[in-house]
């Protein structure tokens, strides 16, 4: 999209990275299944890469509508304990998380 | 990696300063949903499945707040985009329930734009985008580090929130003060925000870099964040250069990192968080469908715009003679501004105004911890006030005292006068009077006059003013004590 475009199979695929993203854990038979399935991806995108849009405007969105706006009006919320039923945890009013680390 | 140090030492240095001001719409309800926009309400009362996050929901974009952007960047001078979209900006962080923050990325509202600081220099924009805030964690303990367990309120969470970033081309910290300054007055005569910085209804976080002085290439940056006022974003800044600077001299590189303001410890410290643009997988949001604004509704925006401080100060300069400084900072909170005009409408004395409104008004509701909103002294008052002491009824003193009980208590200054008595004696023989008693009670005064020290004459002021209990008219005094010793 921008800058030097690289060819995306040459793209090193940090597996560890990308599920730390999603906060998810994987095996090391899953780590190896998706790293392959991910090389695969990149090579269509390739493909993609190779076809002439210079004359097509970026899309996104392909509804055909723009503008959904709404007025600024206030509507009711649904109340606090309403809004912490499904919490696993609660103090007071509030969620309670475990302690958060940077 | 001596002669590197030595360099290093010997380099003079300049800071290099871009700011990113979030700056929360002062809209009736939230972003994308109808929860109320208010702080300090009771912790998770204003939230709803939207605003919540839960699946199966959808946002609907706040025209108010699109138009309330747009309008600043009209103020600004910045181009409005003719397409515009929102991103998910993916994080995992509780306090976006969703998990990921509405914002724009690559498609802003506006680019371009300045904003013109009263010394007469263009702080160049970036960009405004627009975005929902998030919601607010309070750390069990204190600090987030040492604490057990966060709890959340997400009644900030969608609160339409605006972000105007600058170009890196605030050189020192005093100067990021006055674009804070400046730009929190054109938000304010706008009417799109609180700006409060203490309520967080404005926020700035900073690029900071260093540079050889000249040069033009830019140094390594590292952005500042957690800065709670303009006092302490001057503070930090001072801080991050001096740290930068002593860092090079010491023969060390400067890393791109976050570094957070200490106001306790009056330092920054490393987050040591790398987080980057692509950690964020921006991809355009599938809820919301792009923007594209008419041009005549931009029109009419662009009609709508009050009169921005620059032009009120340029009017006030012209219109009411005010020296550069007066105007800018009666021109610069729009209440203030209000109050001052409709004291020259009533009084006819510009100037008075402006002094009254710039020292003593100022004075007496820090004293009773109001503000000029909130006073019951009315600019009628005022303008009384200013022809009393033009007319000779009352002191310069007495003026003063008056005008603190008309702040603290909204009382017409003819009232406060009755009760205190505070009414100036200009009553000829009277004076007279006084005169005569001070020159009996000081010869040695005549003498020294009549040598040529006009002190002594200053000096018998003083004794009859004394004598009147500081209500004779000092004018009608002098001039008797002038004619009787002549």
């Amino acid at each position: 999209m921008r800058g030097q475009y690289m060819r995306m199979a040459e793209v090193p695929i940090d597996i560890d990275h990308v599920a730390k993203l999603a906060r998810i854990e994987l095996t090391e038979e899953e780590a190896a299944r998706f790293s392959s399935q991910f090389s695969r991806l990149f090579e269509f995108i390739d493909e993609l890469a190779q076809l002439d849009v210079s004359a097509i405007p970026a899309t996104a969105q392909v509804i055909p509508r723009i503008n959904v706006l709404r007025a600024d009006e206030v509507r009711p919320s649904i109340g606090t304990d309403a809004a912490l039923e499904n919490a696993p945890d609660r103090e007071g009013p509030y969620f309670k998380t475990p302690r958060i680390l940077e | 990696m001596s002669t590197k140090v030595a360099n290093a030492a010997a380099t003079d240095y300049e800071p290099v300063i871009g700011l990113e001001v979030h700056v929360e719409l002062k809209t009736n309800s939230k972003m994308f949903c109808g929860c109320r926009n208010e702080f300090g309400a009771e912790p998770n009362s204003l939230v709803c499945p939207i605003c919540l996050g839960f699946p199966g929901t959808l946002p609907v974009i706040n025209r108010k707040a699109v138009e309330y952007l747009c309008k600043t960047g009209l103020a600004l001078g910045c181009s409005i985009a003719a397409h515009s979209k929102f991103d998910r900006k993916n994080y995992f962080y509780p306090d976006m329930p969703k998990n990921y923050q509405i914002s724009q990325y690559d498609m802003p509202l506006t680019t371009g734009g300045s904003v013109t600081l009263p010394s007469g220099k263009r702080v160049r924009l970036n960009r405004i985008h627009l975005e929902e805030d998030t919601g607010k964690n309070v750390h069990a303990g204190g600090r987030m580090a040492g604490a057990e367990y966060t709890l959340i309120d997400y009644n900030r969470a969608g609160v339409p929130l605006m972000e105007i970033v600058t170009e890196p081309d605030l050189s020192s910290p005093d100067e990021a003060e006055a674009y804070l300054v400046q730009l929190k007055a054109v938000l304010s005569a706008l009417g799109v925000s609180d700006v409060k910085m203490h309520e967080g209804s404005l926020r700035c976080d900073a690029n900071v870099s260093i540079r050889p002085a000249g040069s033009s290439a830019l140094g390594t940056k590292a952005e500042v964040k957690n800065m709670n006022s303009f006092r302490s974003v001057v503070s930090a800044l001072e801080y991050e250069i001096a740290r930068q600077k002593a860092s090079l001299a010491a023969g060390e590189r400067i890393v791109q990192e976050t570094r957070n303001w200490d106001e306790a410890r009056k330092l920054t410290y490393s987050t040591r968080s790398k987080e980057q643009a692509h950690d964020y997988r921006y991809f355009p949001d599938p809820d919301l469908v792009p923007l594209s604004l008419e041009p005549a509704t931009l029109e009419r925006w662009r009609a709508e715009l009050p009169e921005l401080p620059l032009a009120k100060r340029g009017r006030f300069m012209e219109s009411y003679g005010l020296s550069d400084y007066d105007a800018t900072i009666l021109s610069a909170d729009i209440p203030t501004a209000v109050f001052f005009e409709a004291v020259v409408a009533a009084s006819g004395e510009p100037k008075a105004a402006a002094n009254w409104m710039l020292n003593d008004v100022p004075r007496a509701l820090e004293k009773h911890g109001l503000t000029i909103e909130s006073t019951r002294m009315k600019p009628g008052q005022l303008a009384e006030l200013i022809k009393l002491v033009k007319s000779g009824t009352i002191s310069g003193k007495a003026a003063k005292e008056i005008c603190e009980a008309m702040v603290a208590d909204g009382e017409d200054p003819q009232a406060v006068i009755a009760q205190r008595g505070l009414a100036q004696v200009s009553d000829e023989a009277a004076i007279a009077k006084l005169v005569d008693e001070a020159l009996a009670a000081n010869p040695d005064s005549i003498a020294s006059y009549k040598a040529g020290k006009t002190k002594a004459l200053e000096f018998v002021v003083g004794q009859v003013m004394k004598a009147s209990r500081g209500k004779a008219n000092v004018e009608i005094v002098r001039a008797a004590l002038i004619k009787r010793l002549e």
